[in-house]
């Protein structure tokens, strides 16, 4: 089951959300739950690579808690993509991949009207991504 | 081993222990020619030292640190017999130096920021869940390593940072629980919520990550 979609770019800009089906309403308003969202992940990350003892390269792939799985994917071009799935969804690597692919390439890079660094506010972006989530296998 | 280090935090972010696997020193030694082709810079810390920040190569990875200069020890930014490291890098006849690098292990300070920027991160990944009444971050993973956290109903948590392949992480958490009920909360010595200093706890703590896999 997918809950919902966050996706940040590296200089902490809240560019895109989507949310399928979410029972807990944020307790905050948009912008403030990006925030908290973004600095979660950036800690995260940094955490992540001071523990690891073998290599600091790797950064995290997904967390979970007994309620949903959080899983984050990063482009080298320095894009944040977070998918919130329940606890058993698998292969959301592969679909955040194909997402990048297949919908974020085709209608916002290539899409004139969408500035870098700017929220994203392409009606047709968010309709592609709905679909896109709506065919995973991981959706129901 | 599977289990790399645990970490036990009490129920205000403090870190109240921490155990770690006795690793295989992880150093490189090489030879370098005029100029040095990879990128070094100091790492802050109560200890300063010189860290690889970029430029991969041979097994020399980035945040790898200077253990050593033609086989004279470093001392945070200094060798042993007193150069600056930095000034002997920079000058050329001093190539072709050897220099060996080496992962270091977390200092105290970096694992009570761990514990204390965890149990807040804990707590906001509680907040941020789509579903209602979710609980804390049970397992983080990543290409590397896995990390596990247990949080009691007291408020206490108990982490493991454990190799990917490990399983049983949680069953052993839960008995890392149950020693400290008896070794450590029953120990008359022992203050509520600071460091954990009892042999007993040492010792079966090291019985309970060795015996793992039999669990």
């Amino acid at each position: 089951m997918i809950f919902n979609i966050y996706i940040f770019d590296n200089h902490g800009t809240f560019l895109f959300y989507s949310e399928y089906k979410r029972l807990k309403k944020a307790d905050m308003s948009y912008s403030e739950e990006g925030k908290l969202m973004y600095g979660l992940l950036y800690s995260l990350k940094s955490m992540c690579q001071k523990l690891s003892l073998t290599d600091s390269s790797g950064t995290f792939n997904c967390y979970r808690t007994n309620k949903y799985k959080l899983n984050y994917f990063e482009t080298p071009s320095g894009l944040w993509f977070v998918i919130n799935t329940d606890v058993n969804a698998i292969g959301m690597r592969e679909l955040i991949q194909q997402l990048y692919q297949q919908v974020y390439v085709e209608y916002v890079v290539k899409n004139p009207e969408c500035e870098r660094g700017k929220p994203v506010e392409s009606a047709l972006f968010k309709q592609e991504v709905d679909e896109f989530l709506r065919r995973a296998p991981q959706f129901r | 081993m599977g289990i790399q280090s645990i970490y036990i935090v009490n129920k205000s972010g403090g870190l109240i222990y921490h155990w770690d696997a006795p690793l295989a020193v992880l150093e490189v030694e090489k030879t370098f020619r005029y100029p040095l082709d990879i990128q070094l810079a100091i790492k802050r810390d109560v200890i300063h030292r010189w860290r690889v920040t970029f430029g991969e190569r041979d097994g020399i990875k980035v945040g790898y640190t200077i253990l050593a200069i033609n086989g004279i020890p470093a001392e945070g930014l200094k060798l042993q017999d007193g150069r600056e490291i930095g000034d002997v890098l920079e000058k050329q006849e001093n190539y072709p130096i050897n220099i060996k690098f080496g992962k270091i292990r977390p200092s105290l300070n970096e694992r009570m920021f761990f514990a204390s920027t965890f149990h807040s991160l804990f707590a906001i990944a509680s907040q941020l869940s789509p579903e209602p009444k979710s609980s804390g971050i049970e397992v983080l993973e990543t290409d590397t390593f896995k990390l596990y956290c247990y949080q009691t109903v007291t408020g206490i948590k108990f982490m493991a940072v454990a190799d990917p392949r490990q399983s049983n992480v949680d069953a052993l958490l839960r008995k890392i629980f149950e020693i400290y009920a008896d070794y450590g909360l029953k120990n008359p010595f022992y203050a509520l919520e600071q460091p954990i200093r009892c042999e007993l706890f040492d010792i079966h703590l090291q019985q309970a990550v060795e015996g793992i896999d039999r669990m």
